[in-house]
């Protein structure tokens, strides 16, 4: 086993036929046994980059290497070590999901018979098996996703490179997924995940990079990250709203319905004189939560104040 | 495993998914190619043919079109199989399974050509029973008749990758078959032969690839030909040949398949 990190990508572009920068210069470095977090907005260039490392688009320049593999000079050899969920379904709707992941195997290179016992070990674990034999198309939408990720696994990556595959997933379908991931990334296997689902980010990552307008503009373990978030928003259900809320010390109030304020505070602020503070107004609080998760506020100001910068401004304007 | 066993488990993937999709879909692929030239034989060779009498070679109408019939369902099942499998591919994303493996560009192309001669051949194979309910034939050049086959269902299976490759709707897989595909096939000496023709029609004919493939095969099967035996083998290999670089070519750059 190579000591080099499981995925270096240098000063990586792309420039699309029709002139649009995707990618302008990003590198980041993964570490073996890392579960990675790239996020970024709509169009920010994620699945342009996870497309070049599954050679799905041709880079205009830098390089990527896989475990110390070249993606551009040794396709063939990078392409072992990587496991692709894409974010759109992309297999054969008429096939059967048993024969769509051994013949993944087989493109790999795969005899038919490991190919046969891997495609039984991967739809048991994803609770695919009864489906085995079913036409793909007769799939709900989260088993479709599962069966990818069963895909994926066929010929045991190194690397498991996940494109937004909760999309549109509900609750326990996305909780069992994760199980299944975190179990592969607990034997070894290194994972990268995009999602919108940011909340997945925050509790599955150990280490992020935020990409925006082609360029990375955060790259940080997941903890120093969230440590320099200073503000959190918490949502209150209260008995009886005010005729006026109140003018509290280091803390925004806000009313959303009758029932319903949002208190804006310092991380700093002790939640105990928020409610004596509340009491004293006879406010009295029934039920609170967080109203975003924090990774959440954190990436909107990030791509907000990326977008506020003139100096960046300046440059797309100038591209 | 060397590289060489992993690529023949790959080619024999692809193959062998080729060829459960031909029998999955058999009354799509194999049916309609059966019935067309059953009609072909009835209309042509038996109520026409019988009042056309002896043609080249003494032999009936019906012996003398047998040949182009078969060689003509091969090119349109070879073309018709690459093309749509291909494009269905594209279409559905599936065709990223492939270019997202190891697998090296020849080997899907292989894997895709060997699976649309095979239908090409069973095809040919059927159509060419059913062929003998009408007349007798007995193969002069078994070898020739062979070779001729493989060549010719081999070139249209490599023109219907390069179409699928630049299709980008089904209409377009549609637009060759219809404006080229079956008038170059109608004009390359199915039903008559080039030298009934007169000048320039004669010398037009000749560069009209599916003459040569008709011919090599009409003569593998009948001993006569409108063609030199040489010269529509060496056609065959230069098409063979030439569209194989493109195809391969087409899939280096990654036209149609990668950004």
């Amino acid at each position: 086993m190579t000591s080099a990190p499981a995925l270096v990508v240098d000063n990586l572009r792309k420039t699309y036929g029709n002139g649009v920068e995707a990618l302008k210069g990003i590198s980041l470095t993964v570490q073996p046994g890392d579960f990675f977090a790239l996020l970024g907005p709509n169009g920010a260039g994620k699945s342009t980059l996870i497309g070049i490392l599954s050679s799905l688009v041709n880079s205009s320049g830098g390089d990527a290497r896989v475990f110390g593999v070249s993606v551009n000079r040794q396709r063939g050899e990078a392409m072992k070590l990587i496991g692709l969920v894409p974010q759109e379904i992309n297999f054969n709707q008429f096939e059967k999901p048993f024969d769509i992941c051994v013949n993944q195997a087989g493109f790999y290179g795969i005899p038919r018979r490991i190919a046969a016992e891997r495609a039984e070990k991967y739809l048991n674990e994803l609770r695919l098996w009864d489906k085995a034999q079913d036409q793909a198309r007769m799939l709900s939408g989260g088993m479709k996703r599962r069966l990818m990720i069963a895909r994926a696994m066929m010929n045991e990556p190194r690397l498991l490179i996940l494109d937004e595959p909760t999309a549109g997933v509900d609750i326990e379908v996305r909780r069992s997924m994760w199980q299944f991931v975190n179990a592969i990334n607990a034997a070894g296997t290194t994972v990268i995940l995009t999602t919108h689902y940011l909340e997945e980010a925050e509790s599955l990552c150990r280490n992020i990079a935020i990409i925006d307008h082609g360029s990375i503009i955060e790259n940080t373990s997941m903890k120093r990250l969230l440590a320099t978030l200073d503000v959190e928003t918490f949502v209150l259900d209260v008995a009886a709203m005010p005729a006026e809320l109140p003018q509290l010390p280091g803390v925004t109030l806000r009313r959303t319905d009758e029932h319903t304020l949002e208190a804006e505070m310092a991380r700093s602020h002790d939640l105990n004189s928020l409610f004596a503070a509340l009491s004293a107004h006879g406010i009295m609080v029934t039920s609170m939560r967080n109203k975003t998760n924090r990774l959440e506020e954190l990436f909107v100001r990030l791509v907000e104040h990326g977008r506020n910068d003139p100096a960046r401004n300046g440059q797309e304007q100038a591209a | 495993m060397s590289n060489a066993a992993t690529n023949l488990v790959a080619l024999h993937t692809i193959v062998r998914r080729e060829i459960v999709r031909i029998m999955r879909i058999w009354t799509q692929t194999l049916i309609p190619p059966a019935i067309t030239m059953t009609l072909y034989f009835v209309i042509f060779g038996k109520l026409i043919g019988s009042r056309i009498g002896a043609i080249e070679g003494g032999f009936t109408y019906m012996q003398y079109i047998v040949p182009g019939l078969v060689m003509m369902s091969i090119i349109t099942n070879s073309y018709g199989n690459i093309s749509s499998s291909f494009f269905g591919a594209k279409f559905q994303r599936s065709v990223e399974e492939m270019l997202v493996s190891p697998m090296p560009n020849w080997v899907i192309l292989l894997g895709y050509v060997a699976g649309a001669v095979a239908r090409g051949l069973v095809v040919g194979v059927l159509v060419l029973l059913i062929a003998l309910f009408f007349t007798s034939l007995h193969v002069v050049h078994p070898v020739i008749t062979f070779l001729s086959v493989l060549l010719g269902a081999t070139i249209f299976s490599l023109a219907g990758f390069v179409n699928a490759v630049y299709a980008k709707k089904f209409d377009d897989i549609a637009l060759v078959p219809t404006f080229v595909l079956t008038p170059l096939t109608y004009l390359g000496g199915v039903f008559y032969s080039v030298n009934m023709l007169g000048e320039p029609w004669q010398a037009i004919s000749r560069v009209n690839p599916i003459l040569y493939m008709v011919n090599a095969f009409r003569f593998g099967v009948l001993g006569i030909s409108d063609v030199g035996i040489g010269t529509a083998f060496v056609v065959m290999l230069a098409f063979v040949t030439g569209l194989s670089v493109l195809a391969l070519q087409l899939l280096k750059r990654g036209v149609g398949l990668r950004s």
